[in-house]
């Protein structure tokens, strides 16, 4: 072999060997994440703010590639027998899951049309995670993810904006928004036919994104409700856990300090779950600073189809042995 | 049973030790996961996009014929500061491409690392340029 060859290939090799463990999911450019503060001295939380850009404070935190109860899934506590948040979870092929995370007895509390819609779904992430040619995720073909998937699935750097009558949460993730109201208005009664009783009188309609109130329980905790989503249109997450026309998702953001939120999201759906369940618990999040650009990360259908053009149904397991 | 559970064992240590989670959409279901193989090539195409990038290049197999490979990587944004632009490869640039292969034997897989024409070689190491400074 010549040394034309050689020299560049033990060059990769050497740089590859170095590297591997350091091609994980980015951090944010620009970002600063705890790890670069360490020692850092926790000013107290501002009052009833939500106000700023916020990134997960763990670069990659808010990615659950493995599914809604992953993030409370990384590690068992000897203590207490539960799954708790692992702050620097350990990666695996998946990207982002532990062989614990994987386990099915960890699953939500089905009901019998729960199960049976998670079993109709077929995931690219997860345990049950198929080849791409046979999946039938929704937004693989750029459908809105909805809420609350953009969270359980996907949290990354997003702004949120408060008025006196609601906040605005602006997601990077698909490039999306959603509006809570803080104006004191009542969620939809009939979350199957979900409208607002204001002065507005649109006709019902179901939404993507639901319909969302809020309101602060104390002077650091904030606390929104939301109801009126699509019938099976969205999945919770990126596992294909179930979403109904009856989901009612519970959001709590907790300012901890200064530079810090703390987010969980609560579950209840009578069609799909036997009880109330925790999807997320306490996300830790990070203050930003209000320069810090935010990227695009939209999902553009000509480039989904020229990505599937290349690698949709070539790539993969033989896709009728995956059925 | 034992032995089944000391591969996955091994396997499960391997991967925490060189985990390369490159997906951003999916999962590893179509991958040869822990198989690596280095293909020297002349790039056809840089896709940038979301939720995946993907670089094709044509290489010689050992009977001479030109086989077309296609690995993709994350999307734009999360590989900006592992030292990747929508510039960093040009058609024809000759380069070496470390990837993870998908099972099924095609030419495809995910980008693990690659040699580019000046020598140096993406994902950027932690440390180096590429990542502008930290605010706040």
């Amino acid at each position: 072999m010549s040394k034309h060859v050689v020299v560049p290939t033990l060059a990769l090799v050497a740089a590859f060997a170095c590297s591997l463990a350091v091609y994980t999911q980015g951090p944010m450019p620009g970002a600063v994440y705890d790890r670069d503060r360490p020692g850092e001295k926790r000013g107290p939380a501002p009052r009833r703010d939500l106000a700023g850009i916020w990134e997960p404070a763990t670069p990659g935190g808010g990615i659950q590639g493995k599914g809604a109860l992953a993030m409370d899934s990384c590690r068992r506590d000897k203590a207490t027998g539960r799954y708790v948040v692992q702050q620097n979870p350990p990666l695996t092929d998946t990207g982002y899951a532990t062989v614990d995370c994987l386990k099915p007895e960890i699953e939500p509390p089905y009901t019998a049309e729960g199960l049976a819609r998670m079993k109709a779904h077929k995931p690219v992430e997860g345990y049950r995670m198929v080849p791409d040619a046979v999946n039938n995720d929704p937004i693989l073909a750029c459908d809105p993810g909805g809420f609350p998937r953009i969270v359980l699935h996907n949290f990354r750097t997003s702004e949120i904006l408060q008025t006196p009558t609601h906040m605005v949460m602006l997601y990077k993730f698909q490039k999306r928004y959603r509006t809570i109201w803080t104006d004191g208005r009542e969620l939809p009664k009939d979350p199957q036919q979900p409208a607002w009783t204001t002065a507005d009188r649109l006709p019902p309609e179901p939404r993507w994104w639901g319909y969302s109130v809020g309101k602060w329980v104390d002077d650091y905790t904030f606390v929104a409700r939301t109801n009126g989503f699509h019938d099976d249109r969205t999945w919770l997450d990126n596992a294909g856990l179930p979403q109904s026309d009856t989901t009612e998702v519970e959001e709590t953001y907790h300012r901890v300090d200064a530079n810090h939120l703390e987010l969980s999201i609560t579950i209840t759906d009578p069609k799909l779950y036997t009880r109330p369940w925790v999807a997320l618990d306490k996300l830790a999040l990070r203050l930003q600073s209000p320069n810090l650009d935010i990227q695009e990360m939209e999902c553009s259908p000509s480039d989904q189809k020229h990505y599937y053009e290349i690698f949709g149904n070539l790539t993969g397991l033989d896709p009728d042995a995956a059925k | 049973m034992r032995n089944r559970l000391t591969r996955t064992l091994t396997v499960t240590l391997g991967l925490l030790i060189v985990s390369v989670p490159l997906l951003a959409h999916h999962g590893a279901a179509q991958f040869d996961v822990g198989k690596k193989v280095t293909v020297k090539g002349t790039v056809t195409e840089w896709f940038w996009s979301n939720p995946h990038c993907f670089l094709r290049f044509d290489a010689a197999s050992a009977d001479g014929q030109v086989v077309h490979w296609a690995v993709e990587t994350q999307s734009g944004p999360n590989i900006l500061n592992q030292g990747f632009s929508k510039q960093t490869f040009k058609v024809g640039d000759e380069v070496t491409v470390t990837l993870e292969p998908v099972k099924n034997g095609r030419p495809m897989g995910r980008l693990l690392q690659v040699l580019l024409p000046d020598g140096s070689t993406l994902p950027l190491r932690v440390g180096d340029a590429g990542q502008p400074p930290a605010q706040n």
